[in-house]
């Protein structure tokens, strides 16, 4: 039987392209399980500067630079603990003189976005004292300042406003990395240096540094307004995304369509009563009623999809089933199942609901995106789920930071992508399904 | 049942059995207290115009009541066991297709579309007997050579099968669980004459090697005389006359029966079939007394009144020519029109 299906399904390249599509996501959902663990997903997802630290702000993804003339920058990191650039350790008597020299390459057409170092001192009681120097490919020397880092530390250019002063008020970043006297400002390409001289004066001092001058571009991704790491969301989006519309899909249809056989079926009063819930349920406003469990009760993904459930297991597909089943209860091979004995569950399982799956089918699989984009929705207008990262939750995001005002395209566009793609695979798949469990649309 | 040797021979006897829908019109009295009885490998054939209620006792029988149902009474016994008697659940899985298995009308229609038909015929056994489906899908098969329908057919769906073989799949279906008897309602009604007479040669195979017992539901007097051990002819929901296939169709008695049998048009002969003035009445107010009277050619006045089932010749006729000197009247009348 599956066999056949297969067989059946592959002579449309509609359902083979739909089918790589789902497959894709499938596999999506199941890497970011597999590498992401759902608790690690929100500790990184809520986590401040602390966890992103390293990353630009609204950063486009890497990926851009290859549609662009002028390349943006992406970020240098270089960290002393982890055997970046150099570190020489001289004991001068008393004292300790630490050169760290942080040399990188820069070959892009735009400046960084910011320049921060941070220092890991160890000391006791007197701090380190560093003197940091830049040193640009073309020869010139330029002294940045001076600092004593306490402990852990983070010396960032744009706050240092002595700096800004001997640069004329230009931002660090674009200052330093300037072919001088140029107008409009051209970065300098070539190999930066930036050299931290630094007097330990404890025995048992030491000093590590970061530097970090953060770049335009960041990731598969980009980053977002708080540095976040899109790629999480995008990840994290996918079995979400799937697993609330399938249930809510599957729980909806199947459910519908066993509640409307039933009623069918045995008739009288319960047919009664399940229509008159239906009736009810028909004129209840889903989407103010999912705002006020959104707003007074529960934000949570899971309580939304069960009340989204609820409200559509008697919605207007019973009245629809109900008029099929009405028709097919009285065919002849109902009571030719009655005849040898068919009991009422085997009637409706095997004999009443298969005559709507061909409907059936097409519409859960066109029901699947449309959950998706339901919760993509509702997470746009406030009532996403506050812990989990979902494509809907990105999207509103970058609405409530002016992303499409600014310009961060792909903030927007990628979970719009996604959600778009998910609806087509889903569609394509759909419609090839139904020819295929249909056997009476065969041959058309 | 008292009579213990009957029990053996007798399969099934069916006494009193009425049934009556509730229309918005009225009761319709399609069984209207219906007797008769049916041997061990014997096939009764009941004979009738559409609308007499042949169908209605077929689906009492096998309680297959519709919602409708205003009454439902009598005994049915089978093998001396009161069916009526068992509750709508033992029922269906002690006596539907383990012991009485039916072939609906319009059986062309009966299968359903979205299941192989092979798997639809192996149905019976996994719900009554608990087979495995691979070997209730052999049984099937064996049951697809028995019919005449090829082997490979048990992968397909009813609607790649053409009328007849659906009706032999149909048939397949009622014999896969080996019943004591199957009724079958005008299982050659909407088949062409060679598919006719192919399975109703089927059938006599059947009987015959299997020893099984027929019900044959039809309005198709030539073909089911094929079959036929006995004759049941029912009227307005009565059964009017049962008895012996043979001497039935030699010479029947009841006056709705002769007219039935001179309007089956005969070959090599000038006359023209005979047909019965007027209609059959409503069901829903059936006249007093015989139901046949308004159209009957031999009315009397004793026909106001509802007549009495006697024994004639071996057979049970429902009606007052056969009380007392009647008798000889009705069989010289008939004997004399044949000449």
């Amino acid at each position: 039987m599956i066999r056949n299906a297969w067989a059946d399904l592959r002579q449309y390249p509609s359902a083979i392209i739909g089918l790589l599509i789902v497959i894709l996501l499938v596999a999506m959902a199941i890497y970011t399980l597999a590498t992401i663990p759902y608790g690690e997903a929100i500790r990184l997802w809520r986590g401040g500067e602390d966890i992103w630290q390293d990353y630009p702000r609204t950063a486009s993804p890497e990926w851009t630079n290859f549609f662009r003339n002028k390349k943006l920058p992406s970020t240098v990191l270089l960290d002393s603990r982890q055997g970046h650039g150099s570190k020489v350790v001289e004991p001068r008597g008393a004292l300790t003189e630490i050169t760290i020299e942080f040399p990188f390459n820069f070959q892009a057409d735009d400046f960084p976005q910011e320049l921060a170092i941070f220092f890991y001192a160890t000391f006791a009681q007197k701090q380190p004292h560093v003197e940091m120097t830049w040193l640009t490919p073309d020869g010139r020397e330029i002294r940045i300042g001076e600092y004593s880092p306490r402990g852990r530390d983070s010396y960032r250019f744009e706050g240092d406003s002595r700096l800004a002063r001997r640069l004329r008020n230009v931002p660090a970043q674009q200052a330093l990395f300037t072919v001088p006297d140029s107008d409009p400002p051209v970065p300098l390409k070539g190999t930066y240096t930036l050299r931290l001289s630094a007097l330990v004066f404890e025995e048992n001092g030491d000093l590590d540094a970061k530097f970090i001058a953060y770049g335009k571009v960041s990731g598969l991704a980009g980053t977002d307004h708080r540095r976040r790491d899109l790629m999480v969301a995008i990840l994290w989006g996918t079995p979400i995304a799937l697993a609330f519309g399938l249930l809510a899909a599957l729980g909806t249809t199947v459910t519908t369509m066993f509640i409307a056989a039933f009623g069918v079926w045995f008739g009288g009063l319960i047919d009664a009563i399940i229509q008159r819930i239906t009736e009810i349920v028909l004129i209840l406003p889903v989407l103010p009623i999912l705002i006020m469990v959104g707003t007074f009760y529960s934000r949570s993904i899971w309580v939304i999809l069960g009340v989204v459930i609820l409200l559509s297991i008697f919605g207007s597909a019973i009245k629809s089933y109900r008029a099929i089943f009405l028709q097919v209860k009285e065919s002849p091979y109902i009571e030719a199942a009655r005849a040898y004995g068919a009991g009422n569950l085997r009637i409706i399982g095997r004999y009443l609901t298969p005559r709507v799956i061909p409907l059936l089918i097409p519409q859960l699989v066109v029901l699947i995106p449309s959950y998706v984009f339901l919760e993509a929705s509702l997470a746009v207008l406030g009532l996403g789920d506050p812990v989990l990262p979902t494509w809907g939750k990105v999207i509103d995001d970058a609405f409530r930071n002016g992303a499409l005002f600014n310009g961060y395209y792909y903030w927007v566009l990628q979970p719009a992508a996604l959600l778009i793609v998910t609806g087509l695979g889903f569609a394509m798949v759909g419609f090839a399904l139904d020819r295929v469990f249909n056997p009476r649309l065969r041959g058309l | 049942m008292a009579n213990r040797s009957s029990i053996n021979s007798t399969l099934l006897q069916v006494s009193e059995l009425v049934l009556h829908f509730r229309t918005s019109k009225g009761v319709v009295q399609a069984v209207d207290g219906v007797n008769f009885t049916l041997n061990a490998n014997e096939a009764v054939v009941i004979i009738g115009e559409s609308g007499c209620g042949k169908s209605s006792l077929a689906k009492a029988i096998l309680r297959l009541l519709p919602r409708n149902v205003h009454r439902y009474a009598g005994k049915t016994f089978l093998y001396g066991l009161d069916i009526m008697a068992l509750s709508d659940e033992e029922f269906r899985r002690t006596i539907r297709w383990n012991r009485i298995a039916m072939v609906p009308q319009a059986a062309m229609n009966a299968l359903n579309p979205v299941t192989r038909v092979g798997d639809q015929v192996a149905e019976p056994l996994m719900i009554h007997q608990g087979m495995k489906k691979a070997r209730a899908l052999e049984k099937a098969v064996e049951m697809f050579r028995l019919v005449g329908v090829p082997e490979d057919f048990v992968y397909r769906y009813a609607f790649e099968l053409s009328g007849g073989m659906r009706q032999r799949v149909a048939l397949a279906m009622a014999l896969v669980t080996s019943p004591d008897l199957i009724i079958l309602d005008e299982p050659t009604s909407a088949l062409d004459v060679l598919t006719q007479a192919n399975i109703m040669n089927q059938l006599k195979r059947i009987k015959k090697e299997m020893g099984m017992s027929f019900i044959l539901i039809t309005h198709d007097i030539a073909t089911s005389s094929e079959l036929a051990d006995r004759v049941a002819v029912m009227y307005a929901g009565q059964i009017v006359e049962v008895g012996d296939a043979q001497r039935f169709f030699q010479e029947p008695l009841h006056p709705y029966a002769q007219k039935l049998m001179a309007s089956v048009p005969r070959l090599r002969e000038t006359k023209d079939p005979d047909f019965i003035v007027g209609q059959p009445p409503s069901l829903i107010n059936p006249p007093a007394g015989c139901r046949f009277a308004d159209r009957c050619h031999r009315r009397f006045e004793r026909c106001a009144e509802e007549p009495p089932t006697v024994e004639q010749d071996g057979r049970l006729v429902k009606c007052w020519l056969y009380i007392e000197d009647g008798v000889n009247q009705g069989d010289a009348d008939y004997s004399r029109r044949q000449d």
